[in-house]
């Protein structure tokens, strides 16, 4: 018996092919079908999430304008100790790149000098037309050519500041996001306070969702406890109310918001007729009118997680606490509430986070003091094309948000999250 | 890692484009993508050229709307995806623009020179379009009688004039010259101040902004100045004059225009650059500067004519109402382009931060 068992101890399928490896088969089969299927959304996932991310990520911290625009200025400049001025070959340089710049990287580092010092832009533009008198100089001379252009190539600080941006990688942008910057010794100092605003706005998001969020859990307490224990046919009734305007376009609610609140809308009308006040109330364009719009376009976010983890309470343990004598309040808080915390923990993330990165509504409603970071990033992505200082506020925003989530994490706990 | 935003923006501006390219397979003539300020104001284009277009040059237009950022320009030329042959651009934006290398630069052969187009009206990457003016308007149902607004300064008067205003949300062009004006600098002589003496010009304007500060309600769309007067939401405001007369003329609003202290300024047709289909771009913006063509366009709304030759074509009765009218002119500023190109960023980050605070 021991001599067959040798071609008999590997089991065959019907067509002889080792069992072994047609399960291998099969199963490689399997997994092969299904990276098919989650392939497109991984792709999806790759190049709508994380390229978008990794370039923004990198948007911060490059500073090309000048290293693209003028490559061999920058690396002498960068050799430059700071000290005085420059290296009069260094100078002579800047001024041959400055007479063969083509329109485009030559404005752009134009622009991007100006950051620092207003007029920087028209000082070089001005060079650059007389750089064939520069061309002619010794180096030597360099100098005194360039203040004969325009005095303030005499003040050292325009030079340091060709040399601050003579470097690819730089933490310029994100500094400036922090209204901060660096002074002539590299020492981190804040901005001047004229330019200082986004800390302050910074501050501005994380209180308003602050705000919004408690408002929506105090209202929406309420709301989803009377979904949970009313009968099914008035509750049904009272979801399709929350739903409505959650399947309604944000947009619409906002701009329904400004019928509303205006100096001659509907409510301003109604209380001046019932005599509640005398002239129109400043209801929009201010804090007000953005709380009361974004608690009520994110309200059905923190009242669903809590409504579907209520409807899941057994009303006879707040009878049992009751029948041992708690009262009502007292078996509500002890009994009830405790049980409700994953959809409390649900919608407050939802919410907290969802605001922190609100555009359109306070954009809509709200004054220039109620902006939020989102407002300064799409003014800077879009209409003063400082694509650097967008990325590194965009990458503050992001930070933001995960400190926000980790601390989240550390007291409620994301594992008691209950969403469905 | 400008590649990977290169070929996503590529990837994104392709898909657009498979969308509006597809009917003009079907057509046999040419066709071209204009992107404009919409409402009013791309009616009266779209009566004065793009219809007139298909018979006359045998091409057919397509409108967009665009928000007048450079970097809607930039995504485009970076990518070599092109939405658009030819857009109406604010001449700031222009001359940034042509600047950093994102438009094409004009064929003035083509155009017949320069020197038929009033002064800084032709640029190199440019070519003006109209002149506009940026008016103060107030409601005629607040201030009526003999108590009513007539100069620049009575912008600024809260006490003799309470009530809201309106200003553009923006940027601070227009109300930054405006203020000076208000503030006693004669118009002619606002532009030698804000060179001369620009740290002490600059404050100067900000203080006299930050003295109507907390009575300004902001807009930042050219059909929002006459809604938030027709609303009652301002006394006054700020606004592109053609927006006002449409107002009055089409909607029989109540609107007077205050001439005193207009800022006026161009807007510029202008190419992207490395545009493929530059030559049809040309061939519309140089249909589209033919005096008769070009006077068309003051019909619908009331914005001037940018050449000589075209001014000589416009009916009297509309021409009182163009900023460019004669009575019009008696304390105008013509907006300095080359001074707003050196200093439109700082100004604006320095008008944003000061609108947050």
């Amino acid at each position: 018996m021991v001599a067959t068992t040798g071609s008999h101890d590997v089991m065959r399928t019907a067509d002889g092919v080792p069992l072994r490896i047609k399960l291998r088969r099969a199963e490689r089969m399997r997994k092969v079908w299904a990276i098919t299927l989650v392939a497109p959304l991984f792709l999806f996932l790759v190049v709508g999430f994380i390229l978008p991310i990794i370039s923004l990520l990198s948007l911060s911290i490059e500073d090309p304008d000048l290293t693209e625009g003028f490559p061999r200025t920058a690396e002498m400049f960068q050799e430059w100790d700071g000290e005085g001025f420059p290296p009069p070959e260094a100078m002579a340089t800047f001024a041959e790149e400055l007479a063969v710049a083509g329109r485009g990287e030559f404005g752009r580092a134009a622009k991007r000098l100006n950051y620092d010092i207003s007029g920087f832009k028209s000082m070089v533009k001005k060079t650059a037309r007389k750089s064939e008198e520069l061309a002619l100089l010794s180096p030597e001379q360099m100098l005194d050519g360039f203040i004969k252009i325009d005095k303030d190539w005499g003040d050292p600080a325009y030079w340091l500041v060709i040399k601050n941006a003579s470097s690819y990688y730089t933490d310029y942008y994100l500094l400036w996001s922090l209204d901060l910057q660096r002074d002539k010794e590299r020492e981190i100092v804040g901005v001047s306070p004229d330019r200082a605003i986004y800390v302050d706005v910074l501050l501005r998001t994380i209180e308003i969702s602050f705000a919004v969020t408690l408002l929506c859990f105090l209202l929406g307490l309420p709301i989803a406890y009377l979904l949970a224990t009313l009968p099914t046919r008035i509750s049904n009734l009272l979801l399709i109310l929350v739903l409505l305007p959650f399947w309604t376009s944000l947009l619409v609610r906002t701009t329904s918001w400004i019928v509303l609140l205006q100096n001659e809308g509907l409510i301003n009308d109604a209380a001046l007729w019932l005599g509640l006040w005398n002239e129109p109330q400043e209801l929009i364009r201010n804090r007000f009118g953005v709380y009361v719009a974004m608690v009520h376009i994110l309200l059905p976010f923190m009242v669903l997680p809590m409504y579907s983890v209520m409807k899941t309470i057994n009303p006879w343990h707040m009878r049992a606490a009751a029948s041992l004598g708690a009262p009502g309040w007292k078996a509500f808080l002890k009994v009830y509430f405790p049980q409700c915390m994953p959809g409390v923990a649900a919608g407050t993330l939802l919410v907290f986070i969802l605001s922190l990165g609100y555009y359109i509504t306070p954009a809509l409603v709200g004054g220039p003091s109620d902006q939020m970071t989102s407002y300064w990033i799409v003014q800077n992505m879009g209409r003063t094309a400082n694509w650097g200082l967008g990325a590194a506020l965009s990458v503050v925003l992001l930070l933001l948000t995960l400190v926000m989530f980790f601390i989240y994490n550390r007291f409620v706990g994301v594992d008691r999250l209950k969403v469905n | 890692m400008k590649s990977v935003l290169r070929v996503s923006a590529a990837v994104l501006a392709g898909a657009a484009l498979a969308g509006l390219q597809a009917p003009s397979a079907v057509l046999a003539q040419d066709t071209v993508t204009v992107a404009s300020w919409g409402g009013a104001y791309s009616a009266s284009q779209r009566e004065a050229y793009y219809k007139p277009a298909a018979k006359e040059i045998d091409m057919t237009v397509l409108e967009d709307e665009w928000g007048g950022t450079l970097s809607e320009i930039r995504v485009q030329v970076d990518s070599g995806e092109y939405k658009w042959h030819v857009i109406d651009s604010e001449s700031g934006t222009a001359m940034a623009g042509c600047d950093e290398g994102l438009l094409a630069e004009i064929d003035w052969e083509m155009m017949g020179g320069m020197d038929r187009f009033f002064p800084g009206a032709a640029l190199d990457c440019s070519v003006g379009t109209i002149s506009w003016a940026t008016i103060y308007s107030y409601n005629g149902d607040v201030y009526s009688g003999d108590n009513v607004p007539t100069t620049i300064a009575d912008f600024f008067d809260l006490e003799k004039f309470p009530g809201k205003r309106g200003l553009y949300a923006n940027s601070p062009a227009a109300s930054l010259e405006m203020a000076l004006m208000a503030d006693g600098v004669p118009a002619d002589e606002v532009y030698a101040y804000l060179s001369d003496n620009e740290e002490e010009a600059i404050d100067r304007a900000f203080a006299k902004l930050e003295s109507i500060k907390d009575e300004v309600i902001w807009w930042d769309t050219g059909a929002m100045p006459p809604q938030l007067l027709a609303d009652g939401e301002v006394a006054m405001s700020t606004a592109w004059n053609g927006r006002i007369y449409n107002a009055v003329v089409k909607e029989g609003k109540n609107f007077v225009i205050v001439w005193d202290g207009q800022t006026i300024d161009y807007d510029h047709w202008i190419i992207p650059a490395g545009h493929p289909e530059y030559d049809l771009g040309m061939k519309f913006i140089e249909y589209a500067s033919r005096p008769e063509v070009m006077a068309r366009q003051s019909q619908y709304i009331s914005y001037g004519p940018t050449t000589a030759e075209a001014g000589v074509l416009i009916n009297p009765d509309i021409l009182q109402h163009l900023p460019t009218a004669a009575a019009n002119l008696e304390n105008a500023l013509w907006v300095d382009t080359v001074w707003w190109a050196d200093h439109e960023e700082e100004l604006t980050e320095r008008f944003q931060v000061w609108r947050s605070q």
